[in-house]
């Protein structure tokens, strides 16, 4: 398991390397320089400026400051935020990003698997439309339309929630994470339905049901453990739509998370501050995946010594 | 002479396999039409499609001509039947030019993640061995980041509002899954006997992914364009709706759901309509996309 484990991490490496080198390159040779806007500055300020920043020494030897101050956990200037560090909005930001990801990540884990395992022990009642229909809606219903039809309906006009902004509590939180866990609870429901009733068709379980074993017991002890093997392995992607959508929902309803971040970055072209999120998002996403690689391989001997 | 009959040899294993799909077509299109979702969905997308390519030619507004006397109607009220925006814009012209961008978009963008996805996987899956495996640690490299984010980064890069960076940003990063599929069926077709009929016969290693590799591909390759078409949708919209894809005056849904969820308070239906066709839309390209590849499964 530990050298399973070791071999898994080692393979993101490369990846997370690849994702720095790119994005140190992207930051460098963009178009527009960051002193671009100050015009008319006197050659000899420019090039005190450029010094300051280290902007004038070698490209190798500018990467290798970069590396150096990311290990320190330093992402650089941010060039729209003045006289603020990447690092520093990131530490301002990630705490509220957290709170509602990881919120919206249990809710969608809590709610969606059940539902998808008694949508699958019900199949074709009640219980199974209402599931599928759930999958089918929020396909065609992305986050940036649920998230304001939400805070219309109940913040706006029934005032139930705060239709925006931060506080950390039920009133301001419930319709930020009801949004961003929507499309992932619909995903994992309709991923664990279908997981299951394959393996409910399989032979051992009708052995189980032969042997006169209770339902119960077949489908939790014997059927379930298979049954959410997929559903592990989809905890990386899932994560990766978590913070995909930590996007909308943080400009939806005006959180200052890293999400908001990372679109004013973007809109303003502060290229350090979008190659920080980059990094930092890319990351998170490497470090779901080999979670769920490891956890996966805990499941399942089969996937360890393959 | 040799020659000439090997490539007879290779047209007759190539045409054997176009006559095996000839008759999996028929049994496609009678499955699509007996399925109810999917005539409901090929009927709806049909509709907006045709709205959005000649409705505004009939309408007597421009997508941004102000009308200061109209500001921000309410629908069925005015000359406007579905209202305008806070500047007086017309908003059945705006959705309609909204819709068709995203169409063009999602089409275009669809393309050029087909025309990569398929070069790529096809390649790959032909070649085997090491140029397949170092192919696809590419593939897999990419496939572990968030797609928007490389959309967002790459459209920071480049500058927004060009709608045409946009969609090639999309699908630059949008065909990794396609040459996944692609080239899981290169692989097990490389090993079909028409395949090898072709090697032995002395045909080029291009020739072989061109002429019968890729044709032998399509069915796949359709479902997932297919299914394709409403994510690439949804990564415009997505973009629009942030601020970082099209931009004033031009509209998409993503930008009207932007500015109508700007003013949701005063004027719900600008948020209402462009949500509505939108959701409308995807539920169409998504009915459409499941139908196709129900029907093309041989165990359904």
């Amino acid at each position: 398991m530990i050298a399973f484990a070791l071999r898994r991490a080692a393979a993101s490496v490369p990846t997370l390397f690849l994702i720095v080198t790119a994005s140190f390159f992207a930051i460098r040779l963009a178009p527009g320089g960051p002193f671009e806007a100050s015009q008319g500055l006197p050659p000899s300020v420019e090039a005190n400026l450029e010094a300051a920043y280290g902007l004038d020494q070698p490209l190798p030897v500018q990467y290798g400051r970069y590396l150096a101050g990311l290990l320190h956990g330093r992402f650089g200037p941010s060039l729209s935020v003045r006289d603020v560090e990447v690092s520093e909005l990131i530490a301002r930001g990630l705490p509220v990003s957290a709170t509602v990801g990881l919120a919206a990540l249990a809710v969608s884990l809590i709610a969606g698997i059940p539902l998808g395992i008694g949508a699958a022990l019900q199949q074709g009642r009640l219980l199974d439309h209402v599931a599928t229909g759930i999958a089918v809606l929020v396909l065609a219903l992305p986050g940036f339309v649920v998230g304001p039809a939400l805070a219309l309906a109940f913040g706006v006009h029934l005032h139930w929630f705060a239709a925006g902004g931060w506080a950390l509590d039920v009133r301001h939180l419930a319709l930020p994470i009801l949004t961003l866990a929507l499309p992932t609870l619909a995903y994992l429901a309709r991923l664990t339905r279908g997981s299951l009733l394959e393996v409910l068709r399989a032979d051992y379980i009708r052995t189980a049901r032969a042997k006169g074993l209770p339902e119960r017991q077949v489908i939790l002890r014997h059927a379930l453990r298979p049954a959410l093997l997929p559903v592990v392995s989809f905890l990386g992607p899932v994560v990766a739509a978590v913070l995909t959508g930590s996007l909308v929902v943080e400009s939806v309803f005006g959180l200052p998370g890293t999400g908001r971040y990372l679109v004013e970055g973007a809109i303003d072209r502060d290229y350090p501050l979008v190659m920080g999120m980059v990094i930092l998002y890319g990351a998170l996403t490497l470090a779901a995946n080999l979670a769920a690689d490891l956890l996966h391989g805990w499941l399942d001997p089969r996937v360890r010594h393959g | 002479m040799a020659e000439a009959g090997a490539f007879a040899a290779e047209r007759v294993a190539a045409e054997g396999i176009a006559a095996d799909r000839g008759l999996a077509e028929s049994r496609l299109w009678a499955r699509l039409r007996s399925s109810g979702r999917a005539r409901f969905a090929a009927v709806t997308l049909l509709a907006i499609a045709l709205a959005a390519a000649f409705g505004p030619l009939a309408s007597r507004f421009r997508y941004d001509q102000l009308d200061w006397r109209h500001i921000a109607v309410p629908p069925f009220a005015t000359v406007h039947w579905l209202g305008t925006d806070r500047l007086g814009r017309d908003l059945a012209v705006r959705l309609l030019y909204g819709t068709r961008l995203s169409l063009v978009i999602g089409l275009t963008a669809t393309a050029v993640s087909v025309v990569i996805g398929v070069a790529w996987g096809a390649a790959a899956g032909f070649a085997g061995g090491r140029i397949d495996g170092a192919m696809m640690r590419i593939v897999d490299g990419l496939n572990s980041l968030p797609y928007l984010l490389l959309v967002i980064a790459l459209t920071t890069l480049l500058g927004r509002g060009n709608p045409y960076v946009l969609f090639a940003a999309i699908g630059a990063v949008g065909w990794i899954t396609m040459a996944r599929i692609v080239r899981g069926q290169a692989l097990s077709l490389k090993r079909r006997p028409f395949i090898e009929a072709a090697v032995a016969s002395g045909a080029s290693a291009p020739r072989i992914v061109a002429r019968h590799i890729i044709p032998n591909l399509l069915g796949p390759v359709i479902v997932y364009a297919a299914l394709t078409v409403p994510q690439m949708i949804l990564f415009e919209s997505f973009l629009s709706f942030l601020g970082l894809g099209v931009q004033e005056p031009l509209a998409s849904l993503g930008s009207l759901i932007r500015d109508g969820a700007a003013q949701m308070g005063s004027a719900p239906w600008l948020l209402a309509a462009p949500a509505g066709l939108l959701a409308l839309m995807l539920l169409g390209l998504n009915l459409l996309g499941d139908a196709l590849r129900d029907a093309l499964d041989p165990r359904g």
